[in-house]
This record gives structure tokens, C-alpha cells and sequence, in this order.
């Protein structure tokens, strides 16, 4: 991404940030979820980079969404602020212990596994009901912002307004971190894990950096998640959530960190009209999309670019 | 104690002979054709939803009250029969030169097209067909009574796996399965018409895994979604048991069952939780899994 | 002459194949020596054994008087052994310059790095020097996968060499490589490797470049070495089966 997308992707942010007073209240609402979406799609394509593929990002969705909602419970935490770096350092605490193991793993068992790690916090979070809630969930009161509580009418928009400066953020670190030695290796690893080896490189080591801050984009996914809807249940943490993820990052593609946002934004949107007009086949047209793009990966399908360039290491 | 670890031990079996249905063609599929098949939850559903419009047919007809049970493996034949190969054919065919993660996005895009097809064709309400079950009754074991059904689904699986397996070894057919798993490259080499020894090792698993669904069908409602949950629980199973492999499908499924059925009982907390923790260990400590053949990436 | 590698007693199997029999083999410092024999002679298998890519069933290797028996590829690149590849080993998606970058990111410790960009001014001039060095220059911003198959050994080359090694192992640096372009192909890479007084090794199934380019040859077969001294010595002596291509 080049200085011109740079100022692109700024003044597009100042556009969203003042359509938070413009548009109706609903729309921004949906603004915010894709957003939180987008931020987990973009920890999956981040992994994508790598050559990987992730059914599993839903356990760090779940980690920062439940994190704040025990912070809350537990600790009495009523800042915004707290409980988004809480959930954020939460996440990347459990991808740097998960990341022991599943960081060695490659392809399908790296995709099953992440599946598998998911599904163990799914189980637990609707299993483990006194301490969790169960399938009801686990409320999320209204937070305080930078120390103020807003009144209610206003806290929607102030929602949004924070969802888009973490994801500001979070789009600006993620673009620092791909121009970077690390960045590249991350390429390198789908590229040729064999070269990077022979340069005195740990493959081992880069991919289990890249899960650790993939977990922080997608715990704060999941925190802002659950800030803007008041509410996180286990379905949060279910392998089809995941799934989702993977879907978004399809649609929008992995080319620039903006991508995916793109693929959310169309997603949550599309999702919201289908399921009113069209419910039981909207999945089916999704579903019947990415099939065609996998198939046949027309040019200038960035996400499948990248896979394509993956060497097979004997 | 002793009533305790019958009831374990039974519904352990019980649990382990759905799952070995659910997993086999999981197993089989990946074994031969490497490909690791999300949209199998979508054929077992399939056949669930099959099998309970079946069902439903039949009880409307004055036929012969026994007949129904025919209508399970019908439906799994008629499920199996016509969307494996479609599949196959259609999609799969086109993706094996392709590394195994675009194989795992397009199942998975199978999977979202069938769960919505399934929509559409038999509506989201729940639908009911317990008429097989209720009609054998139950039956008395150790101190606790169980449908009758329960042993029926015993049967099948320990039949289907004495099938399968002679298919395996004995059959010329079978044969060249196996050495296809072992050693494509090998198989190819020496001949082997891989497109239709696919279609067929496909067909064969999509057929395993409706009968699964049908089996189901008459103990459950029969609803959108089943197929995601079992699609997981399969996944458990086969890696598990070791991926490919027959004994370790039905390894897997018993060990499962019985783990699943020792800790509903004994520390229900963990139900969900115990099986995906097994896979996970499994996976980290012996990603052959404990019967398996084949070998795994990793750095 | 200094001793810079030494292998004791090494012996590989693969199945009931030797690889390597008994290996015992000692390298000058600063010499250039060409390592030549019939396909699976075990020519590859002892750079993948030195390189640490395969572990030994018995023996020991020596780099610098250190035992570097049983690290990784990685480690013993730390250590200062750098090898190039018979299919070289780039990373198509990038381009030349970025290959460049980041194995000068790799020889400044620097790879982990997260923050501070990989095209930074300190990098990009000794990366573009380097490149020219090979002739790559003017590819510098060209995705790696066009390059042609000669500029791809040089970059495999060139990014081996970018780590500073002492001892730099080329595995077949001109199979594949049409007949015209063999030898200055190795011009090119000699005289870059001249200045920094590197220890070469490089297995060669094409007798006129061991003549041309090394002072000394180890002959292989069956694992063992059968005969090593002066290339113009040596090489009319022993017959050796002619190989074709050399492709794997």
C-alpha cells in the first residue's frame, strides 16, 4: 500500500467516522458489526499469508468478547477502554499458549486443529453455564467511554465511533507490521519455508508471532463485538462462526488490509437484507460465489493468489 | 458401581456406533482421495432428511409394518447414489490437482449450498419420523431399559464395518482402494482408472454418511443445522482413529463413545469439551492418529 | 591451510540405499573445490548433511573447529554455511529486490523485526549493490517468478551470499543452464565471489566447469570418495557415467 492508498484509506475514514451522525441508527449499527467482522476476517487473512488457513479464529472472536463480559462480571469494569485492551491482551495470552502447539502444523492440520481448539472453548462456554451463562449468554451493560457515561441515544454513535478508531488502529499496525522483515517472512513462509530455513530464519517462530497478533486482531473484533450488541453467547465460539470469517475474507480478498472490511461490510449487509427477502437462499448464492471463485479463481482474485504460490515441502 | 459401568459401558457403545456411521466415510474419503470433506455433515443431513420423507411416505401407504426399515438404507442408497457422484463429477473433480486448502474452502462451500438447499426443499421446521424407533420397543440390560432401536443401530455399525472391510480386503475393488490410499502415485503408475475408482470411493462415502443421517432420522428432529454439528464430531472421530483407516474409524468412534458416556455420567460438565480436547492431543502427540496410516506436515 | 570443514566418519542410509559411506572429508579454508560423481553418488546428500537438512545415522561434522553435528539448516546458516539449490530456492510472490531485502534483513539479525520497514534506505543500497553484483540490477522490481531460469541461480546465489558466509555450498549451479551461458554464468558468480574470500564447494555435473573454476575436486560414488586432488589430475583418470541433465 502506497502513500496515494494511504490517504485513500484516511480520508475514508473520516467519511465513515461523520456518516456516524448522518446515517440512521440502524446502519451504523451494522456499520459497527461488520467492522468487528472485518477485523476477525483480516486475522484470517493475515494467516492466509502464511499459506494457512484458519477455521479457528472464532476462539479468539469468543476469548475478547467473553474476556470483557467476565471483566465486567468478575472485576466490575464499567471503561470501554479497559475492557478493550483486557480483551485484546486476553486473546494474544491464549494464541501465545495455543500457539505452542498448533504453529508447527501446516494445512489441514492446522485448519483442524484451530477447528478443534475452537470447538473445546464452545463446550465449555455451553457447558460450564454458572460460570458462563450457558446458551443465554452473558450480558454486556452499557460501558462508560474515556470515563463518561453516555446517555443512551448517544452511546450508539459513540460506539461506532470507537469501533472505527480501534479499527483505524488496528488497519495502521497491521500495515506497519506487513512493510516490515516480519511482514515479508510471513510471505516468505507460504512462499518457500525451505529458503527461509536456509537464511537462518525460524518458520516456526514467524508463524507463531503472525497467530499471536492475528489473536489480538480478532479478540478485538470480539470485544467491539460485544460492546456494540450488549450481548455475547457460545455461538460466538461455534466452527460456522469461524467459517464466516473465512467466507468475508474470501469476498473481500487479501491483497490490502482494507480487503477485508470490504468482503464484512458487503456481508453484513447482504446478510441483512436476505435473511428478509430471500432467507433460504442467500447462503446457497454465497455458498455458490466462493465455490465459483475457488474453481475458477479469475484473475485478480487476490486471496487465491497467494495460495498459489505455496511450494510444497517434502 | 457395577450398574454405573453398565450403563457407561452400553451407552458408550451406543454413542460409539452412531459415530462410527457418521465417521467411516469421512475416513474413507480422505483416505483415498485426500480430500477432507466439510460437506460430509451436509450428506448425512441429507440423508436424515431423506430418510424422514421416506418414512413418512411408507407409514401413509398400508404396506408391510417391518418394510420401513428398508426405507433407511433406501434412503441413504438414493441420497448417496445421486449426489456423490454429482459432486464428485461436478466439483471435486476439478480441484484434486489443487492443494488441500482450496479443496477445504470448496466443501465448505458445498456445505453452506447444501444447508440452504436443505431449506428449501423440506422448509425449517423441525420434522419428525420416530416410527421405526417406537415400533421395536425396548428392551431390559442390566437394570436400565433401552429402545430396542439402540441395538438395531449396534447392528448396523458392526455390519457396515464387516461389510466395508471385506469390501476392502477381499474384493479386487477393494484392493485397489487400499493401494490407493497407501500409494497414489504408485496406483496411477500401475493403472489404476482413477476417475472412476474416485467417483466410486466418493459415492461409497457419501452412501456411509447418509445412512448415518437416515439412522439418525428416527431418534431425533430432523432440522436445519444437524449437519454442522455432526461434521465436527466426524472430524473428532477420524483424527482420532487415524485418517483412512477402518479399525481406526471404529477405534476412534469406541473411544469416544465411551469417554463421552463416562463423563455425561460422571462429570457432565466436560461432555463437549473431553472430545475436542482428545482431538486436539491427538493431533499434537500422534497426528497419525492411533490406527493411522498416513503422514502429517509439520515442521 | 586452515581446516574450515571437516566431516568424520559420516554415514547416511535411506532404506537400503548409501548415501553416505565413511565420509571423511577435509576443506581448506578459501579453496575452491568442485565435488563431482553419478547421479546418487551422494553428492546432494552431503550438503544436506552438512547444511544439517539430514541428520547422520553415525559421524561427525566439523565447521571451524566446532561440531556442528545434528543443528538445523538454521543454525548452521548462523553459523556461517550458506548453500544455494539445484531448483533455486526464491520466493516467487516477491520481487527480486524484496528476495534481496530480506536476506539482508536475515544477515542483520533482523527478520523478527515488526515494526520498522523492510525497505528502509540502510538495507536498500547494499541489497541493490549486491544485485548488481550478479547483474540483477535492473531486475530489482520484477516479480521473481518471470525471472528466467540463469538470473534465477544467480539470485539463489546472491541471496546465500548476502548472509556472509565463510563457506558457501552451491548445489549444481549450471544445470539447467544452456551451454552458452554455463560459463559466464560462473564468471559472473566467481567474481562475485572473489572479494569476499569465501570458502566454495560446489557439486557439478559438468567437467569443463570443475576444470575451469576449481583447484581441487572430490569424485564421488556410492557414497564414498573415490578420488580428490587437482582437477586436471584427476578428472581424466576416473570415468564417470555422463549424467544428462542433471535434473533431479
Amino acid at each position: 500500500m502506497n502513500s496515494r492508498g494511504i490517504l485513500v484509506g484516511g480520508l475514508s475514514f473520516v467519511g465513515l467516522g461523520v456518516m456516524g451522525f448522518v446515517l440512521p441508527q440502524w446502519t451504523v449499527f451494522l456499520l459497527s458489526l461488520a467492522l468487528a467482522r472485518g477485523l476477525a476476517a483480516l486475522s484470517v487473512a493475515l494467516l492466509m499469508r502464511a499459506g494457512l488457513v484458519s477455521f479457528g479464529q472464532s476462539l479468539f472472536f469468543a476469548t475478547g468478547a467473553y474476556g470483557a463480559a467476565f471483566l465486567i462480571r468478575l472485576f466490575g469494569v464499567r471503561e470501554a477502554v479497559v475492557l478493550l485492551v483486557g480483551a485484546v491482551v486476553a486473546s494474544m495470552a491464549l494464541a501465545a499458549l495455543a500457539g505452542l502447539w498448533i504453529a508447527r502444523y501446516r494445512e489441514i492440520f492446522f485448519a483442524m486443529l484451530s477447528l478443534a481448539f475452537t470447538m473445546i472453548l464452545y463446550g465449555w462456554l455451553l457447558k460450564a453455564y454458572w460460570i458462563t451463562g450457558g446458551t443465554d449468554g452473558m450480558r454486556i451493560p452499557p460501558p462508560t467511554v474515556l470515563g463518561v457515561a453516555w446517555p443512551i441515544d448517544r452511546l450508539r454513535t459513540v460506539l461506532y465511533l470507537v469501533t472505527l478508531g480501534c479499527t483505524g488502529l488496528a488497519l495502521g499496525l497491521t500495515h506497519l507490521f506487513l512493510e516490515a522483515p516480519l511482514g515479508y517472512a510471513v510471505r516468505a513462509v507460504r512462499d518457500n519455508e525451505i529458503r527461509l530455513e536456509y537464511l537462518g530464519s525460524s518458520v516456526g517462530q514467524v508463524v507463531y508471532w503472525t497467530y499471536v497478533l492475528a489473536a489480538g486482531l480478532a479478540g478485538l473484533g470480539g470485544v467491539l463485538m460485544a460492546l456494540n450488541v450488549g450481548h455475547v453467547d457460545p455461538q460466538l465460539a461455534y466452527w460456522t462462526t469461524a467459517g464466516e470469517f473465512v467466507f468475508i475474507t474470501l469476498l473481500g480478498g487479501t491483497e490490502s488490509v482494507l480487503a477485508p472490511f470490504l468482503g464484512a461490510v458487503l456481508f453484513e449487509f447482504f446478510r441483512t437484507y436476505a435473511l428478509k427477502y430471500a432467507p433460504y437462499t442467500w447462503q446457497m448464492a454465497l455458498g455458490g460465489m466462493m465455490l465459483l471463485l475457488v474453481l475458477f479463481m479469475p484473475r485478480g482474485l487476490w486471496t487465491l493468489r497467494h495460495l498459489r504460490f505455496r511450494k510444497a515441502v517434502s | 458401581m457395577l450398574d454405573t459401568v453398565v450403563v457407561i459401558g452400553t451407552d458408550g457403545l451406543i454413542y460409539a456406533a452412531w459415530l462410527f456411521l457418521i465417521a467411516l466415510g469421512l475416513s474413507l474419503i480422505y483416505g483415498v482421495l485426500r480430500v477432507l470433506n466439510i460437506a460430509h455433515g451436509s450428506f448425512y443431513a441429507l440423508g436424515a432428511y431423506g430418510a424422514a420423507s421416506l418414512i413418512g411416505l411408507y407409514g401413509r401407504q398400508d404396506l408391510w409394518l417391518y418394510g420401513i426399515y428398508l426405507m433407511l438404507p433406501l434412503a441413504a442408497l438414493a441420497v448417496g447414489g445421486t449426489v456423490g457422484p454429482l459432486v464428485e463429477r461436478g466439483v471435486l473433480r476439478w480441484m484434486y490437482a489443487r492443494e488441500p486448502v482450496y479443496q477445504l474452502l470448496a466443501t465448505y462451500a458445498l456445505f453452506l449450498i447444501f444447508e440452504d438447499l436443505v431449506k428449501l426443499i423440506w422448509g425449517v421446521d423441525p420434522i419428525y419420523a420416530y416410527a421405526p424407533y417406537t415400533l421395536l420397543g425396548e428392551v431390559s440390560i442390566g437394570a436400565i431399559t433401552y429402545p430396542a432401536y439402540s441395538l438395531l443401530l449396534i447392528g448396523t455399525a458392526v455390519v457396515v464395518g464387516v461389510l466395508v472391510g471385506v469390501f476392502i480386503r477381499r474384493s479386487r475393488t477393494g484392493r485397489v482402494v487400499v493401494a490407493m490410499i497407501e500409494d497414489p502415485e504408485m496406483s496411477t503408475a500401475l493403472g489404476v482408472d482413477v476417475p472412476r475408482m474416485s467417483v466410486l470411493a466418493f459415492t461409497l462415502g457419501t452412501v456411509l454418511a447418509a445412512l448415518g443421517g437416515a439412522m439418525t432420522a428416527p431418534m431425533i428432529a430432523v432440522m436445519p443445522g444437524i449437519g454442522a454439528e455432526v461434521i465436527v464430531l466426524a472430524f473428532a472421530v477420524v483424527v482420532i482413529g487415524g485418517l483412512g483407516s477402518l479399525e481406526g474409524a471404529a477405534i476412534g468412534a469406541l473411544l469416544i463413545g465411551l469417554l463421552r458416556a463416562a463423563t455425561v455420567h460422571l462429570i457432565p460438565v466436560l461432555e463437549l469439551f473431553v472430545i475436542y480436547l482428545v482431538m486436539a492431543l491427538v493431533l499434537i502427540l500422534r497426528p497419525r492418529g492411533l490406527w493411522g496410516r498416513l503422514e502429517i506436515r509439520r515442521l | 591451510m586452515k581446516v574450515i570443514l571437516e566431516t568424520r566418519g559420516l554415514t547416511r542410509y535411506f532404506g537400503r540405499v548409501v548415501a553416505a559411506d565413511d565420509l571423511s572429508v577435509r576443506i581448506g579454508e578459501g579453496e575452491r573445490v568442485g565435488i563431482v560423481g553419478p547421479n546418487g553418488a551422494g553428492k546432494t546428500t552431503f550438503l544436506n548433511l552438512v547444511t544439517g537438512y539430514v541428520a547422520p545415522e553415525r559421524g561427525t561434522i566439523w565447521f571451524m573447529g566446532r561440531d556442528i553435528t545434528g543443528l538445523a539448516p538454521r543454525a548452521v546458516t548462523r553459523l556461517g554455511i550458506a548453500r544455494t539449490f539445484q531448483v533455486p530456492q526464491l520466493y516467487p510472490s516477491l520481487t527480486v529486490l524484496e528476495n534481496a531485502l530480506l536476506a539482508w534483513a536475515a544477515r542483520e539479525g533482523r527478520i523478527m523485526d515488526p515494526w520498522r520497514p523492510l525497505r528502509r534506505t540502510a538495507w536498500v543500497a547494499p541489497a541493490m549493490g549486491l544485485l548488481a553484483r550478479f547483474g540483477l540490477a535492473d531486475d530489482a522490481e520484477r516479480p521473481t517468478y518471470t525471472l528466467p531460469e540463469g538470473k534465477r541461480k544467480l539470485l539463489d546465489v546472491a541471496l546465500a551470499l548476502a548472509l556472509r558466509p565463510r563457506l558457501l555450498l552451491m548445489d549444481e549451479p549450471t544445470s539447467g543452464v544452456s551451454v552458452r551461458e554455463k560459463f559466464p554464468l560462473m564468471d559472473t558468480l566467481m567474481e562475485a565471489l572473489a572479494p569476499a574470500g569465501v570458502t566454495v564447494l560446489f557439486v557439478e555435473h559438468d567437467m569443463d566447469v570443475v576444470l575451469r573454476y576449481a583447484q581441487r575436486v572430490l569424485v564421488f560414488q556410492g557414497g564414498r570418495v573415490v578420488a580428490d586432488g587437482d582437477p586436471r589430475a584427476v578428472l581424466p583418470e576416473v570415468s564417470i557415467v555422463p549424467s544428462g541433465t542433471g535434473m533431479p
